[in-house]
């Protein structure tokens, strides 16, 4: 007779369907790390003098900290060492030219997002959603831009920002993580090949959703992107990210920075879906997702809102963050981590409160199956400056099975006596109790974990924008209805 | 409607049920009753099809189907209703939506169209004044929370809801002051019609006062020990299941 667990675990094991690969010409460094491939990325994108400075003072950080084997060791993952020689650290698809328009487009890249539900034409696409398309190393088309720049928004590629507004690339980058934050920061910010800039004017606010689309496609190719994101005083934007990659035995490494910058005022919401090929059944394989993002409520009233939904990857190693310096500021972060069969996850926040008033909430959902570990670690600091700062968090653990684990990690440390601070966890099964009851209604077993596992992380799920709400619901097999409202 | 025919369960080893037979007809209201440990919830659990429980030997009959060969849902698709003794809680769903899921389902199955959100609201609003429970409770997440009546009357509500062809409930009436059984009692007489059947599972004949049954059969140690009219209900509340360990035996032992 087949235990709960069983069957649930059956229910949760799905093909991973975004693993094709595109047949396209394309151009590619060789393998390995040093200050000459530095060079020619920077060469590659014509880059000012001054950023292919930077790029060479972090690659020089990050090789002393690789001498000294300083890569973080701290996390609840384990991996094999990583040859940072046996990676390519560009790959571009080939064009002639830069395509002014989207017929430009290689039809054969056209292809490839249409097949990931990702229409790149405007015309058929979602109301309300620009998206830039980031193909390996190089973003591919970014859509909407007239429509936006009419309004004064900055909505294109890294690439193409650092051509057309290097001043405020200049003044941001690096602003809120540092080449030194740590040894995949370090690693970005020296290879890092294209990503999404975005600059909303003051007292804009942004009518439409922007996001990127993140495909690895070449295989042994690492994939490193930079977005930086300005809101201006008063301005609003809500930002989306999703990720795809093929099906590959090795393991690729996939180590991006993101930086949010909100002042007084304005609000920032950035969502993701990841969904990176997370291995097979045997844990061969899978992307290794080692990400640095962080946001910096600068201003007064401003806020910094992320929603992730984590269910790709073989390894996840990522804490969006919100530092809190402008009185009254907001950080949040909402989150779903999944994972099966071998995947690992360490994921969590920090908040750090420097501002008065400034207010923080966590909700973290970590749900496990399979051999999957699932890790939350967050830290929670109110500095001697934080006059009444207040900050709830709610770590919430689901296990489907009994060979997968979750973890909690909560670190606090409050240094002001006015600070308020709440806490609370729960671990908890899917019983065969509540399947077979949801059964014995006329819901197959199925679609009742989806409904359990929905009910879980309706908090995280309804923080959502609608458009990724619908691509979350495929992606967990959830149903949304159930999760919104 | 169901023909139940020498059926044997056993839960770990340990036989619960040992050859009961039962024959129920469109249109009847049937009690069970008997004491703890009797076999009374096996029996409801193993008609729902509860796995954990093991069929060695006899037959379920349901509308001339074979009832054991049918997964759980497709036997509350098929319209068997289970009002469980224990309603599970299920945090996060809303009572709304876990109801509709239900109902689509079934519809689905049954070749109807899906209700719309409009459309069953106004469905699940009119069964509610059936069991005045409070419009509050649709929206939380279902039994979370709810007081032990609320949940009985939660599964009365979905009862109406489902409208099943055999309901079964299992001791439903536990546990529930005098007007929240006749609330429950109320749902359960709003179904009754020639097309459907009830199996009301309980320990105290105080529901067969507001819900009259056709027929009353004692489970006894596994077994169907005496069957009569509403009046054997009335002979146990004042005697007890105690004369009926003598008389079974020897009717047993034969």
């Amino acid at each position: 007779m087949a235990t709960a667990s069983d069957k649930i675990q059956r229910l949760v094991d799905k093909e991973y369907e975004y693993g094709f690969v595109t047949p396209i010409e394309q151009e590619v460094f060789p393998c390995g790390l040093n200050e000459e491939i530095v060079r020619m990325i920077s060469a590659k994108k014509n880059e000012p003098e001054w950023l292919t400075e930077w790029r060479l003072k972090a690659y020089r950080y990050w090789a002393e900290l690789e001498r000294a084997g300083a890569e973080p060791r701290w996390a609840n993952v384990t991996y094999p060492p990583i040859d940072y020689q046996a990676i390519r650290y560009y790959a571009a698809p080939k064009q002639k030219k830069r395509p002014r328009s989207l017929d430009e487009v290689d039809p054969q890249l056209r292809a490839t997002y249409e097949k990931l539900g990702i229409p790149l034409r405007e015309q058929e696409m979602l109301a309300g959603v620009a998206v830039d398309a980031v193909f390996d190393s190089v973003s591919v088309a970014t859509t909407f831009k007239e429509k936006l720049a009419q309004l004064g928004i900055i909505f294109c590629s890294f690439s193409e920002a650092v051509q057309e507004h290097p001043e405020l690339v200049r003044k941001w980058l690096g602003s809120v993580v540092p080449y030194t934050d740590n040894f995949f920061a370090a690693l970005n910010s020296a290879v890092f090949s294209d990503g999404s800039f975005v600059y909303v004017p003051k007292g804009v606010r942004c009518p439409m959703e922007l996001s990127t689309y993140f495909r690895i496609n070449a295989a042994q190719t690492g994939q490193f992107e930079r977005t930086l994101i300005i809101a201006d005083e008063g301005s609003y934007v809500s930002y989306l990210e999703g990720c795809t990659a093929p099906m590959r035995d090795e393991n690729q490494l996939h180590a991006a920075v993101v930086e949010l910058i909100a002042l007084d005022d304005a609000t920032i919401k950035y969502s993701t879906i990841q969904n990176w090929y997370p291995g097979d059944e045997e844990g061969k394989g899978g992307i290794y997702n080692f990400v640095t993002k962080r946001g910096k409520c600068l201003g007064r009233n401003s806020k910094i809102s992320w929603t992730q939904v984590e269910t790709g990857s073989a390894i996840t190693w990522k804490y969006p963050s919100c530092i809190l310096i402008g009185d009254n500021s907001v950080g949040e972060f909402y989150s779903v981590a999944i994972t099966n069969n071998y995947q690992q996850a360490d994921t969590g926040t920090k908040m750090i409160h420097i501002g008065k008033n400034t207010r923080s909430t966590i909700i973290s959902k970590g749900i496990s199956a399979g051999h999957g570990q699932n890790t939350y670690r967050g830290l929670v600091k109110i500095t001697r400056s934080a006059d009444y700062a207040r900050n709830y968090s709610q770590c919430d653990s689901l296990l489907l099975g009994d060979q997968c684990g979750a973890h909690t990690f909560p670190y606090i440390d409050v240094q002001n006596p006015t600070a308020q601070m709440e806490h609370e966890a729960t671990t908890s099964k899917i019983s065969e109790d509540q399947l077979f009851y949801c059964q014995q209604r006329g819901i197959s077993a199925e679609d009742a974990v989806s409904m359990i596992v929905n009910g879980f992380c309706r908090e995280v799920i309804r923080e959502l924008p609608m458009e990724f709400a619908v691509e979350a619901q495929k992606l967990l097999g959830i149903s949304l209805e159930g999760a919104v409202g | 409607m169901l023909e139940i025919n020498n059926l044997h369960v056993k839960v770990e080893d340990k036989e619960i049920l040992k050859g009961v037979s039962l024959k129920i007809n469109a249109g009847e209201v049937h009690g069970i009753m008997g004491p703890n440990g009797s076999g009374k919830s096996t029996l409801a659990q193993v008609l729902a099809g509860r796995e954990t429980y093991e069929v060695i030997s006899g037959e379920v009959l349901y509308r001339g189907k074979n009832l054991l060969a049918m997964t759980p849902e497709e036997r509350a698709r098929e319209g068997i209703f289970l009002a469980f003794q224990y309603p599970v809680e299920i945090p996060g769903v809303s009572n709304l939506y876990f109801l509709k899921t239900a109902l689509n389902a079934i519809r689905r199955h049954r070749g109807l169209p899906e209700l719309d959100a409009m459309d069953f609201l106004a469905w699940v609003r009119e069964k509610m004044k059936l069991v005045q429970m409070d419009e509050s409770l649709l929206h939380r997440p279902v039994n979370d929370g709810f007081s032990g009546g609320e949940k009985k009357r939660n599964e009365i509500l979905q009862m109406a809801v489902l409208e099943p062809t055999l309901a079964i409930l299992d001791e439903t009436d536990s546990g529930l002051d005098i007007d929240a059984l006749k609330i429950v009692a109320r749902g359960v007489n709003s179904l009754r019609s020639d097309e459907r059947a009830i199996l009301l599972i309980t320990h105290y004949q105080r529901l067969l006062d507001y819900v009259v049954p056709d027929r009353v059969h004692v489970l006894y140690d596994g077994r169907i020990v005496k069957s009569g009219g509403r009046e054997l209900a009335l002979e146990l509340e004042k005697r007890g299941y105690g004369w009926l360990e003598e008389e079974t035996n020897v009717g047993v032992v034969r």
